[in-house]
């Protein structure tokens, strides 16, 4: 974390992270077998890297990886299009914020997973309910950073640009839009792994498509290392698009120290 | 006598009871005076007084109850390019770079980028930031900040610069040097400035005239022209004999020490 005691001994951190998942790979593999537990329980991780290349080779898995990835992009966007749009809505306008206040509430305690069965009475088994998981529960992170952000302006500042004769849409574009970007991004992190588990849990609902169906289908099949495989490129999707975003942040929010970036 | 540049005529301001039942607050009750052209005048008063409502009206950001607010002859009614304003805070916007932040004003009146940097960079010249003109607000220092914030007001090169305690939150000796600056810049341009502060001898030692307001209700209890030679070097004023006389006054106008006993 504390990059001036990292930088002489980067190196050696590096070593010791490939060391540690040398070892990780290797308890993997053996150790289960030496306690007894059974491969159907724990499939070692050689089992697990031949199921890998046997599902690349029979099940599709390229196409079941992008449909997910996709969806969670897809979801992604959208939800965080919509979460900004409606936060910076409500907390420009008191009246906006009154009175849709109780329902975005609602919406928000209520589990947002519990909709993906509905939306796939609505829509069937196609990409939509998948997708309309993830934007529900990408949406409220994103929503609630943007309206906190906007209501944490400091009036005056408003007031100066006012006094240099804004008008109302660069009051927002030169000062409540920048103002909202550092809460903004702290929001995206949370929301991209949340986009993930909304179309996982629409993937699992129903559809013959996804990762979240071949999750289901190793189930049915007993397959445990199946199972394994689509947790592994569940998770790597989720880490490659949390990578993404840190990326876009440290260019966006690069006139913040950095020790405030590190910790939002 | 010199054009008038400033003039409040006859200005009230009340602002509606916070809860029901509670009588409406008047802040200032008919107050006027004027600050010619290059004039330089402090308001001083007890807190609470009703000083910074008099500055927010000045800038049109509030409308005042009854009487007018005349900028240049012309009625303030909205914000408008003849007055710019400072305050005690700095509000240097974080994501803009020191050069972003002092054109920040003349970016909002639309002029065209080749004169905003050469405004900005002749400004932080004059106000000694040449050499942080591409850092972030976090990395200066409180007064450096705040000369910033001194040259981002004078970036829109208004008539009448209102500033509201500008150096109220800075270390004594930063206060003097940033006083000295101010002194210089507003001689050197020429400018008119409305300047509130509760520090009398910062009053004496930047303005040519000192308006003292009563307690709440506020009103212009008494005016005082500082005859003292060098407004355009605080630092020297400062040294002079008649300072002690001109704070006595005031601090008598203002009772303080009838406060303190
Ligand atoms: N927006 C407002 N709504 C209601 N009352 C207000 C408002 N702004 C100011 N007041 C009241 O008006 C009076 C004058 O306030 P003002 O801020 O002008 O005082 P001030 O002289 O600048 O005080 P200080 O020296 O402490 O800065 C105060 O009693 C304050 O409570
Ligand atoms: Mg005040």
């Amino acid at each position: 974390m504390n990059a001036m005691m990292a930088q002489p001994s980067t190196q050696r951190m590096m070593i010791g992270s490939v060391l540690l998942l040398i070892v990780f790979l290797a308890a993997w593999q053996w150790l289960p077998g030496l306690f007894g537990i059974p491969a159907f329980i724990i499939p070692p991780a050689s089992t697990v890297w031949d199921e890998f290349l046997h599902m690349l080779a029979n099940d599709r898995l390229v196409y079941h990886t992008v449909i997910t990835a996709l969806q969670v992009l897809a979801g992604f966007v959208l939800g965080v299009i919509l979460g900004m749009v409606v936060g910076f809505v409500l907390g420009m306008s008191q009246a906006a914020e009154f009175m849709l206040s109780p329902y975005i509430l609602a919406l928000q305690i209520a589990p947002k997973v519990a909709f993906a069965p509905l939306f796939v009475i609505w829509f069937g088994y196609t990409v939509y309910p998948k997708i309309l998981v993830a934007v529900l529960i990408v949406f409220f992170p994103v929503m609630i950073n943007v309206l906190g952000a906007v209501r944490a302006i400091d009036p005056d500042i408003v007031r100066l640009a006012r006094s240099f004769t804004a008008s109302r849409f660069q009051v927002f574009w030169k000062v409540e839009f920048p103002a909202a970007m550092p809460p903004f991004f702290a929001g995206l992190r949370i929301a991209a792994t949340l986009a993930v588990i909304g179309v996982v849990v629409g993937e699992l609902v129903g559809g013959n498509t996804g990762l979240g169906y071949l999750l289901t289908f190793g189930e049915g099949a007993g397959n445990t290392a199946m199972v394994f495989v689509a947790i592994i490129l569940l998770t790597l999707i989720g880490i490659v698009l949390y990578a993404v975003i840190v990326a876009i942040e440290n260019r966006v929010l690069h006139y913040l120290p950095a020790r405030a970036r590190k910790i939002t | 006598m010199s054009a008038i540049r400033l003039e409040f005529r006859a200005v009230t301001k009340r602002f509606p009871a916070q809860r029901r039942g509670d009588a409406p607050v008047t802040a200032v009750q008919n107050v006027s005076f004027t600050v010619a052209d290059g004039e330089v005048v402090s308001i001083i008063g007890p807190s609470g007084c009703g000083k910074s409502t008099l500055l927010n009206m000045g800038s049109g950001l509030d409308p005042a109850t009854s009487g007018e607010v005349f900028v240049d002859g012309e009625r303030v009614t909205r914000p408008n390019e003849h007055v710019a304003f400072m305050l005690q805070k700095d509000l240097l916007l974080p994501w803009r770079t020191i050069r972003q932040n002092v054109e920040f004003g003349l970016e909002i009146q639309g002029r065209p980028t080749a004169d905003r940097h050469r405004i900005a960079e002749e400004l932080l010249v004059k106000c000694r930031l040449q050499d942080f003109i591409h850092h972030y607000p976090h990395q200066l220092s409180g007064g450096m900040r705040q000369r910033a914030a001194l040259a981002r007001t004078l970036a829109v090169d208004p008539a009448v610069l209102l500033m509201d305690e500008p150096f109220s939150a800075l270390d004594a000796q930063t206060k003097m040097v940033l006083q000295q600056d101010l002194g210089r810049t507003l001689a050197d341009t020429g400018k008119t400035a409305l300047f509130i502060t509760h520090d009398l001898a910062e009053a004496i030692a930047l303005s040519d005239r000192v308006l003292v307001m009563s307690q709440r209700p506020g009103t212009i209890i008494e005016e005082i022209k500082v005859d003292i030679p060098d407004r355009d070097n605080p630092m020297e004023r400062r040294k002079s004999p008649k300072v002690g006389p001109y704070v006595s006054a005031l601090m008598e106008l203002l009772h303080i020490d009838q406060a303190a006993a």
